[in-house]
């Protein structure tokens, strides 16, 4: 099966020389979810970023049988869906139906048809009758469901999720995994909820000070590393 | 010192947006050309922060606080074009949200708040050359940018017929100078700790060009004239009328009928005025360097 | 608070907020033209000019009350002015002074009340205002309350830490808490400008911020447009010829 991203030898330096990534290898396949896990400053944001071309280092990163290079980032971008941690951070636009549809504007649809295209992509996520609304109205559920429907907007193949369950509510977290769960997209994960992961990914890959050690499912992992759901990982401090 | 509508006479609002108009539309073009839409969230980001930083209360003694404008600050972290902007899109904001200061007005407001206060405050940084002189440049230009647009509004208000007092006049100008210090020193306060938290956030002064320069010095003489014209207007208007043969009509509409109040030390000449009245704005310079000097001696000792 | 009563207005179903921005703008802006040309404000003229704001008032549904207990927060600053004009020997233009800052502010409510803030922005930038300094505001706006919500955080972290029973000596060190608490809300949002700027590349933002909107002027709006610069013009030169 070909896979939709594909990164060799990935290695990533911040400005002050410190090593964020160093030479990550990995294979997303069409219908899996992967869950990344890892302590604090391990590098799965960092690596994420470079899987739609926020962020650029050396080494090979393949997207949807694209490399990544100025070239084709506009495609790129298209394709690869990155839901971030914070919305209010995502939702930058004055209302809901505009911040939905700024990704189809970019890409070139009409006002019409981008507008057609948020307002699908509203009620996929079931929001459509926020489509008015100023994102400061909405709850943190509301707002983190707006804000897949704005990633959605574009009909990406691949979507990246950002602690997706940060400020959700027990309740808000059960509907985002039903929502994630109906979606066909292949999904990339980085959470540490582990609850979360569980229920949802079909892999899961461990990072540790800029490189995957593990891969397996998520209760493997769990289990090899010390990852107890609700405690503090005892992987910090081992080498 | 946002001034609301229905104070301020027709030639005055008129004007002001005029100048204003012009200023915010060559800044923001300049504003454009430096950062194009990418900062755009980065300016509306900085604007929201003053909004908020506003809320954050200094004490002053005697169970007073202030807070801090933010012209200055503005200018010497985004450049002083791209800080006109941001200005101005607080001032739109609090004229229309928080009804804090009038529509009309705005060309007032934004003239002297975020144009000449800004350009003059901004005028110390863009000439000071080693370290020791930035600390005391941001004092300083603090201190000006509050004093520029408090004495354009007061002129703004005299010109416009509202009778001013001598007495409420300089109570309103010791007033300025006391919040200008504080501007000053807030602003010193706020560089200082960012370059523990975020260095790199402020711009060398060396980057300055001579057409900042000649628009701060052009604030602070603009800022001064108005003042002295203000406070002896009838005389100047007439003796001018009598020099160059202004019409009645143009005189009228610029000017309505003001109180006969005279500066009691003011020379008659109108060189003389204008002349009292840059002094006086030096006497206040001299005074926030050397308060600058004295508190920058106690934080070191 | 304030500018959230505000906003709650500006999305009742009157007529009024259904009308284009720039039609209302520009009433707005004739009616400001007129009371600030007033010299002085006789009783009947007095009561002519609070007829268009009623009528706004009606066609927008906006509370009487409302509008007028926030038109007052002009007070505090047209108040000095006034008391320098009495002081000054003109008690008459100190209370005429007063009137029209409160009629103007009352005039700006009756739009900002009818017109939620994007509209509003759309409208100006209709009417002429550079688009660069449009999105900034825009963006202001948005993030705004996100902001100042954060200040309050802050202040409140600032206060439980005892922060605000000083004497002397605790001033210089409030002052350089407040100037660090400054410093830290600066970065933080210089932190989420880049994070925003990051999220609009990542949906395929290249150098031009796009927008939805088209306004057209319908039917509606150019009635609103005329009448009301006519009747506002006229009532104008009417109390001008009566004086």
């Amino acid at each position: 099966m070909e896979s939709l991203i594909r990164v060799r030898n990935l290695r990533f330096r911040y400005e002050d020389g410190t090593s964020a990534l160093d030479g990550v290898n990995f294979d997303l396949y069409p219908g899996e979810t992967v869950a990344l896990l890892g302590p604090n400053g391990s590098g799965k944001t960092t690596f994420m970023l470079h899987l739609n071309g926020l962020l650029r280092g050396e080494g090979e990163v393949m997207v949807c049988g694209l490399p990544v290079d100025k070239a084709n980032l506009e495609e790129i971008r298209r394709r690869v869906g990155l839901l971030f941690q914070d919305p209010d951070e995502q939702l930058f636009m004055p209302t809901v139906l505009e911040d939905v549809a700024f990704g189809p504007l970019c890409q070139g649809w009409n006002p019409a048809d981008a507008q057609a295209r948020a307002l699908r992509a509203l009620s996929q996520v079931g929001m459509e009758g926020a489509a008015g609304k100023a994102p400061y109205h909405l709850s943190a559920g509301e707002k983190r469901r707006v804000a897949l429907a704005a990633v959605l907007a574009t009909e990406p193949e691949v979507l990246l999720l950002d602690e997706p369950t940060t400020y959700l509510d027990p309740p808000g977290q059960s509907e985002l995994l039903r929502l994630l769960e109906g979606l066909p997209q292949a999904k990339i994960l980085v959470t540490h909820d582990t609850w979360f992961a569980e229920a949802i990914a079909t892999r899961a890959a461990f990072f540790q000070r800029g490189r995957i050690v593990a891969e397996g499912s998520v209760a493997e992992l769990r289990h090899r590393f010390g990852w107890a759901a609700r405690l503090l990982p005892r992987a910090c401090g081992r080498d | 010192m946002h001034i609301p509508d229905g104070l301020l006479s027709p030639g005055i609002w008129v004007g002001t947006w005029a100048a204003s108009a012009a200023a915010v539309g060559l800044a923001a073009r300049r504003a454009q050309r430096e950062l194009d839409e990418s900062r755009v969230p980065l300016l509306g980001v900085m604007g929201a922060f003053v909004f908020a930083a506003q809320m954050v209360n200094f004490p002053l003694g005697f169970g007073s606080s202030g807070h801090l404008v933010g012209s200055v600050l503005l200018a010497v972290t985004l450049g002083p074009a791209p800080a006109i902007v941001v200005m101005t899109a607080i001032l739109l904001v609090q004229a229309l949200v928080f009804q804090d200061g009038g529509v009309l007005a705005l060309g007032a407001n934004v003239f002297n708040m975020a144009v000449a206060g800004l350009l003059a405050g901004y005028l110390p940084w863009a000439l000071a050359g080693g370290a020791r002189l930035r600390s005391i440049a941001l004092v300083v230009g603090g201190f000006v940018s509050v004093m520029v647009s408090g004495g354009l509004a007061v002129a703004e208000l005299a010109l416009s017929g509202v009778a001013i007092p001598p007495l409420l006049a300089w109570s309103a100008a010791g007033l300025f100078a006391l919040n200008g210090l504080l501007e000053g020193l807030l602003t010193l306060a706020v560089v200082r700790a960012l370059a523990v938290v975020q260095p790199g956030a402020v711009r060398t002064a060396a980057t300055a060009g001579r057409t900042m320069v000649a628009l701060g010095g052009a604030a602070l003489v603009l800022a001064t004239g108005l003042v002295a014209i203000a406070s002896e207007a009838p005389d100047v208007f007439d003796s001018l009328a009598e020099r160059t043969g202004i019409a009645d009509r143009a005189r009228a509409l610029i000017l309505t009928p003001l109180a006969e109040y005279r500066l009691a030390w003011a020379p008659d000449s109108w060189w003389g005025q204008a002349a009292a009245g840059l002094s006086g704005l030096i006497v206040m310079y001299a005074v926030g360097v050397a308060l600058a000097r004295i508190f920058a001696k106690r934080r070191s000792a | 608070m304030h500018h959230l009563v505000v906003d709650e207005w500006s999305r009742r179903p009157g007529w009024l907020q259904q009308r284009d921005p720039r039609a209302k703008l520009v009433v707005l802006l004739t009616y400001l033209v007129c009371v600030s040309t007033m010299r002085e404000l006789t009783p009947p003229a007095l009561v002519a000019l609070t007829v268009p704001l009623a009528a706004g008032l009606v066609l927008g549904k906006l509370p009487v009350s409302g509008v007028a207990a926030r038109a007052m927060l002009v007070l505090p600053f047209a108040g000095p002015v006034a008391l320098a004009a009495w002081l000054g020997g003109r008690p008459a233009q100190g209370l005429s002074l007063l009137v029209r800052a409160f009629l103007s502010a009352a005039a700006v409510l009756v739009v900002a009340g009818a017109t939620p803030m994007p509209l509003l922005l759309r409208g100006l930038e209709g009417l002429g205002a550079p688009s660069f300094l449009v999105l900034v505001v825009q963006f202001l706006h948005r993030y705004l309350f996100v902001l100042s919500e954060q200040a309050q955080h802050m202040r409140l972290a600032a206060l439980s830490r005892g922060a605000g029973h000083g004497r002397a000596r605790r001033r210089r060190a409030l002052w350089r808490a407040a100037g660090g608490a400054l410093a830290v809300l600066f970065a933080r949002s210089h932190a989420r400008a880049a994070a925003i700027h990051r999220a609009m590349l990542a949906r395929g933002y290249r150098s031009a911020i796009p927008s939805l909107a088209h306004m057209k002027m319908g039917v509606p709006d150019w009635w609103l447009a005329a009448a009301g610069v006519i009747l506002i013009a006229g009532l104008r030169t009417v109390l001008a010829l009566g004086s």
